[in-house]
């Protein structure tokens, strides 16, 4: 098993692997609370761009609306918690489900009638916004005054409740980036992963080569949803509030597509890559203005647009394409084998 | 022979354009068929007609004694037609083996079994030293040949080609006709090509169809189509005469 998902990947490329997962475990034992958080948006941003990738970087469909699947399954989990005392590791399943279906009627609507490109794109921020509109009325979750999760003081971790300190769920965030690049290296090396990128590059041509193109649109967009979904519980009890304001908000979906953009639509590290830069240069500049004692709002936003800016202008395909091939970790295929 | 394709009185429209009329032809298992005609003929309509891409207006197309006018195009391929675009349409990001590799999943049961297959194609074809290529960095005739690698793949037991000759240069086509005289006669591969290129029709075809004005004006051997008035006068000029 191990075998198979590692199949494939240079030797120097597993070296590197292994050194920044040691480093990511090790990392919480010697720095602040404050640097904790950092790294966990690090690797919440490197998740959900994992997940938008299949779509996008993979199938080549673009979905602007996201923040639907983070915020449906941050719902779901959070009131089966409030409301019955559910656990998240179960509610996550109703959160997955929820969320698939959900991605399941726009792609049935996209793809059945045609809908393509920008269209299509268009059609992922109006579902957005029909779920923030109508969580503003959903009293059942409190509306549009919030939906909050009872914070108490606990004095350990309670990993079946996600009850806990930031470490704990620092370690949970690097346990699931690190399933989801398996699972996206996996999935690249797969009939589907295959399927998808010639989806991607010509429909047309997919087609005549005997794919079903609809049917492989629809599981890319299924499992991307329901992975989507996972990043929203834990959103959800990481933070203890949920504003549908906030969480279905267009912003919210353009945030998270900006580190695989910036890393490179779909490579496998392009979205670690590019959660990394984004987060780690935009903590910095944060604290830098501290420092200097500058207090602009909105910094952050513009932060963001110059580095998109600057990548979509200098590095089109993202940041880790050209970065790889300096790392000597482009791959090639061996001659001839026995 | 029976035969492997059946062309049945097929006609298509495009807002009262008449692209194809009444067509009807057969390929035989086995055989190698040619499609020509001038331009605007209705060729390659028939081909996205055979192919799956249109739905006819009327008529029927068999493959192997089943309708298949209506089904989609995967079906079609599944059912065992590859297919080259005249226009190619490579997967320009992926690599020349992942190229391959997406055809021939069609007819592998795993991953590793594909790529298997690919290799065996791309030697086939002379394409194997270009594996790691991006499909979108080579140039026009290995991006034909890498058109009909993707279908031959796939496994077809007939093969569509729409102008893959189109553009070579005279080596180019003598490899590209051995290539596929060797592939009918050792697999027994059927083909049906649309070709410009006379010099290659000739060679390849025991039967040749003309089309002129979506309809079939003649259809026999070489010798017998170009002695044709009508193909003459229509197609090849009088100046053939």
């Amino acid at each position: 098993m191990i075998k198979l998902l590692l199949a494939g990947v240079p030797r120097t490329g597993l070296l590197m692997l292994a050194i920044l997962l040691a480093l990511f475990v090790a990392l919480p034992f010697f720095v602040s609370d404050y640097l904790v958080t950092v790294l966990f948006l690090i690797l919440y941003f490197a998740f959900v761009g994992q997940a938008w990738n299949i779509m996008m970087g993979f199938a080549g469909q673009l979905s602007l609306g996201h923040a639907l699947y983070v915020g449906l399954g941050a719902y779901a989990a959070a009131a089966l918690y409030v409301h019955f005392g559910i656990s998240p590791w179960i509610g996550l399943w109703a959160s997955m489900g929820i969320s698939a279906v959900a991605g399941a009627i726009i792609g049935f609507l996209a793809f059945r009638f045609g809908v393509g490109g920008v269209y299509f794109a268009i059609l992922t921020i109006a579902f957005a916004e029909f779920a923030r509109i109508g969580f503003d009325h959903f009293t059942w979750v409190d509306g549009s005054s919030g939906f909050f999760l009872p914070v108490a003081n606990y004095t350990e971790n309670d990993l079946w409740n996600l009850r806990g300190s930031t470490r704990m769920f620092y370690y949970l965030m690097l346990g699931m980036t690190v399933a989801a690049l398996l699972a996206c290296h996996a999935l690249l090396r797969s009939r589907a992963g295959y399927y998808w990128l010639a989806i991607r590059e010509s429909p047309e041509a997919a087609q005549a080569l005997g794919i079903n193109i609809f049917k492989y649109k629809m599981y890319a967009v299924v499992l991307s949803a329901a992975m989507t979904s996972l990043a929203g519980v834990i959103f959800a009890f990481f933070y203890n509030n949920l504003f549908p304001e906030q969480i279905f908000h267009i912003s919210r979906s353009i945030e998270l597509i900006l580190a695989p953009i910036i890393g490179g639509v779909g490579t496998l590290a392009g979205p670690l890559v590019g959660a990394f830069l984004l987060t780690a240069l935009a903590e910095g500049l944060r604290e830098v203005m501290l420092q200097l004692g500058v207090d602009v709002p909105g910094v952050k936003q513009v932060f963001y647009g110059i580095c998109l800016l600057l990548v979509v202008m200098f590095l089109p395909d993202g940041v880790w394409p050209p970065l790889s091939k300096l790392l000597g970790l482009d791959r090639k295929t061996p001659d001839r084998e026995g | 022979m029976a035969a492997l394709l059946v062309v049945d009185n097929v006609s298509k429209s495009f807002s009262g354009l008449r692209a194809v009329q009444d067509v009807s032809f057969t390929v035989p298992a086995g055989e190698i068929v040619a499609l020509i005609g001038p331009n605007g003929a209705g060729k390659t309509t028939c081909f996205n007609l055979i192919a799956g891409v249109y739905r006819p207006d009327q008529g029927e197309v068999r493959f192997a004694d089943q309708r298949i006018d209506g089904w989609r195009p995967d079906q079609i391929c599944r059912a065992g037609i590859g297919r080259t675009f005249q226009l190619v349409k490579p997967f320009a990001g992926l690599s020349v083996l992942e190229n391959v590799t997406v055809g021939a999943l069609n007819a592998s049961a795993s991953v590793p079994e594909a790529q298997d297959r690919s290799k065996a194609v791309l030697d086939k074809l002379g394409l194997w030293s270009k594996r790691d290529r991006t499909a979108g960095a080579l140039t026009l005739p290995e991006r034909k040949l890498l058109e009909v690698a993707r279908a031959l793949a796939t496994g077809p037991r007939l093969l569509l080609l729409d102008e893959v000759m189109a553009g070579l240069r005279p080596t180019e086509v003598n490899t590209m006709v051995s290539l596929f005289r060797e592939l009918n006669a050792s697999s027994g591969l059927t083909i049906l090509l649309i070709e410009h290129v006379m010099r290659a029709v000739m060679a390849l075809s025991r039967t040749v169809v003309v089309l002129h004005h979506g309809q079939v004006i003649a259809a026999g051997t070489p010798d017998e189509v170009t002695r044709n008035p009508a193909v003459l006068e229509s197609y090849l000029g009088e100046e053939a005469l």
